[in-house]
């Protein structure tokens, strides 16, 4: 009796369909796996080897894989006058960024639950800042920030009363007097964070928001005839739903924010007190052509992210490891 | 009157206040960016707080003077407006092509070192980009791609396929293996099967991504700093102005008017696929 005809022909009738798939796996992922391997993971490593030669940038070109090793840049680094202040910067800024982007974003997604007329052109606007141009927002934020003639100084001087105009973007610190006592404010940092707060909050509101409309009624029903207030609900319906996902937010925008070099170099070019550590590898490498500097700031850099990391991720949040 | 009493009202009206709050603090600085590109520069010099401006002093002259050709003294940004349309779109195709494999290979198909791989695509993220920025910058340099777009879109697509294939994936996990096996009981291999079943049932996310995509290129500006910067003519919009902005002779209207020029694409091609976006951006988010 002749077997009934094959439809899929496989060469080998005794591949295994598990083999099969594996095989069909490996193909199928090995553009990707090119592509991210060689332009990434590659040049991260030879990043790597950077960080502990002698180099500078005229020398790189004839340089192969094996100069001199050396720790010196790592001890010119971490004896550069303003290494450890920048760290402390880059460390406020992340924490003050990412703070303020998931309050405000928190704060918007409760606000857009519910629906009303509107609202998903509401919506539509809240993710403008994310999704505009970054050369574009940091320059009109610096227009209207400009102490000549930005509508927020004109507004300042004019309508609130202040006696001269803020030069929000320039001015390292000014001294506020708060309850007598003389409190000094680092003015341009300040507004590098609320310029962040503002272009990353939509990200945060996007993630709540849809967790948020998956809570289920019933549970925010029980605490109605409960008789729990608005922030009674919150407290303990609302917030233990949004756990994971606040920790997630939390993670995702420490680890861009640090790394992040655009914003502050187009609002500031990182004077005045924003010099953030993104910003002092692009001065190494484009000023003092010192590649092997620049790497290894660049390195401890990442270093530094990665430690933060794991001592969030193992005892602040170990619900975040559920998440992904 | 009752604590809930006091909660209900004072929140039913503070949420007013925040949806307007933010609605005004989204689209003020956009509005002031639009309202900068049409006035002229004498009458901001004069009025520099107006927001409302007589509509008989509006004029379109900042945006000739963007757009015209360098050599009739305009800043020839159509030229850039071209560039950074090839560099986007074939960075969304080149990543889409490569990506789409890779996700279905990482939702679909068991096989060795699976894991490893997907935590690889993550970690890849924890590194900052200007750590890439300096070996690739050497490695461009050596190849003669340095000053070229090719380059650039190399360099984006590296930033980008991780990205896709996360997103790709959270959507391909979602469509049930069921479908597939009826294709294939049907005779399809698997690339047929692909090909003909998962990728239109993937459609929405598939769009999503390329949107995504295509916003990441657009908008990128430290690569095309380091690669571009020597040649006027290959720069990206968002390079030409940075650079423009960074000098003083052009005036404020004119590099608004560049701003809208550079923004407007983008906003365009979101606020059409904003629903998409959305769902696409967060399809794993929610557990319940």
């Amino acid at each position: 009796m002749r077997p009934p005809p094959e439809t899929a022909t496989p060469p080998n009738k005794r591949i295994t369909l598990r083999k099969r798939e594996s095989r069909a796996g490996l193909v199928f992922l090995s553009p990707t796996l090119l592509v991210v391997i060689v332009v990434v993971i590659l040049p991260i490593l030879w990043t790597i080897l950077l960080a502990f030669q002698d180099i500078k940038l005229v020398d790189i070109q004839d340089a192969g894989l094996f100069g001199r090793y050396t720790l010196g840049n790592f001890a010119s680094v971490f004896s550069s006058p303003g290494f450890w202040s920048s760290l402390v910067t880059t460390l406020i800024y992340t924490v003050g960024s990412t703070g303020l982007s998931i309050g405000v974003g928190t704060v918007a997604a409760l606000a857009l639950r519910r629906p009303f007329r509107g609202r998903s052109l509401v919506r539509g606007t809240m993710l403008l800042p994310y999704v505009a141009p970054v050369v574009a927002v940091t320059f009109v934020w610096q227009v209207m920030l400009n102490p000549q003639f930005g509508i927020i100084n004109q507004w300042g001087t004019r309508l609130l009363g202040w006696d001269e105009p803020i030069a929000f973007l320039t001015q390292r610190a000014t001294d506020v007097s708060v309850l007598g006592m003389e409190v000094e404010i680092p003015v341009a940092l300040l507004t590098v964070i609320a310029f962040e707060g503002w272009r990353y909050f939509p990200f945060a509101f996007l993630f709540l928001l849809a967790r948020l409309q998956a809570v289920p009624g019933t549970l925010e029903e029980a605490a109605l005839v409960d008789g729990a207030t608005p922030t009674q609900r919150f407290r303990h319906v609302l917030l233990p739903q949004l756990g994971p996902v606040l920790a997630l937010l939390v993670v995702l925008r420490f680890i861009m924010t640090f790394n992040k070099f655009d914003d502050v170099f187009l609002l500031t070019g990182g004077s005045a007190g924003t010099d953030v550590v993104s910003v002092r590898v692009y001065e190494y490498l484009t000023s003092r052509f010192d590649v092997g500097a620049a790497s290894a700031q660049a390195l401890v850099l990442a270093v530094v992210l990665v430690v933060f990391v794991g001592i969030y991720l193992r005892f602040l949040a170990p619900s975040a490891d559920k998440e992904s | 009157m009752s604590r809930i009493g006091v909660e209900n009202r004072l929140f039913a009206v503070l949420r007013w206040v925040v949806i307007v709050g933010l609605v005004l603090a989204t689209v003020v600085p956009f509005y002031y960016m639009v309202l900068l590109s049409i006035r002229s520069i004498d009458e901001v010099l004069q009025h520099p707080g107006r927001l409302w401006v007589p509509l008989s002093e509006l004029t379109v002259s900042a945006y000739r003077a963007v757009l015209s050709p360098v050599d009739s003294g305009g800043q020839g940004m159509l030229v850039l407006l071209r560039n950074s349309l090839v560099v986007s779109l074939a960075a969304v195709v080149l990543t889409l092509l490569v990506s789409i494999p890779g996700s279905y290979a990482v939702s679909r198909l068991r096989f060795a070192g699976r894991r490893q791989v997907h935590f690889l695509f993550l970690a890849v993220y924890l590194f900052p980009t200007i750590l890439l920025a300096i070996p690739l910058f050497v490695m461009f340099t050596r190849m003669g791609l340095r000053g070229s777009l090719a380059g650039l879109v190399i360099v984006y697509i590296a930033q980008t396929v991780p990205v896709s294939v996360y997103m790709l994936r959270n959507y391909l996990s979602t469509i049930p293996e069921s479908i597939e096996e009826a294709a294939a009981i049907d005779g399809c291999n698997r690339l047929q099967t692909v090909w003909r079943v998962t990728l239109p049932l993937a459609a929405p996310a598939v769009m999503t991504t390329a949107l995504y995509v295509f916003m990441i290129a657009w908008n990128e500006f430290l690569f095309a700093l380091l690669f571009l910067v020597e040649d006027r003519s290959s720069w990206t919009v968002s390079l030409g102005l940075a650079q423009l902005a960074g000098g003083i002779e052009v005036p404020k209207t004119v590099l608004t008017a560049g701003a809208v020029v550079l923004t407007l694409p983008v906003v365009i091609l979101f606020f059409m696929a904003e629903r998409m976006l959305t769902e696409g951006l967060t399809s794993g988010a929610d557990k319940g």
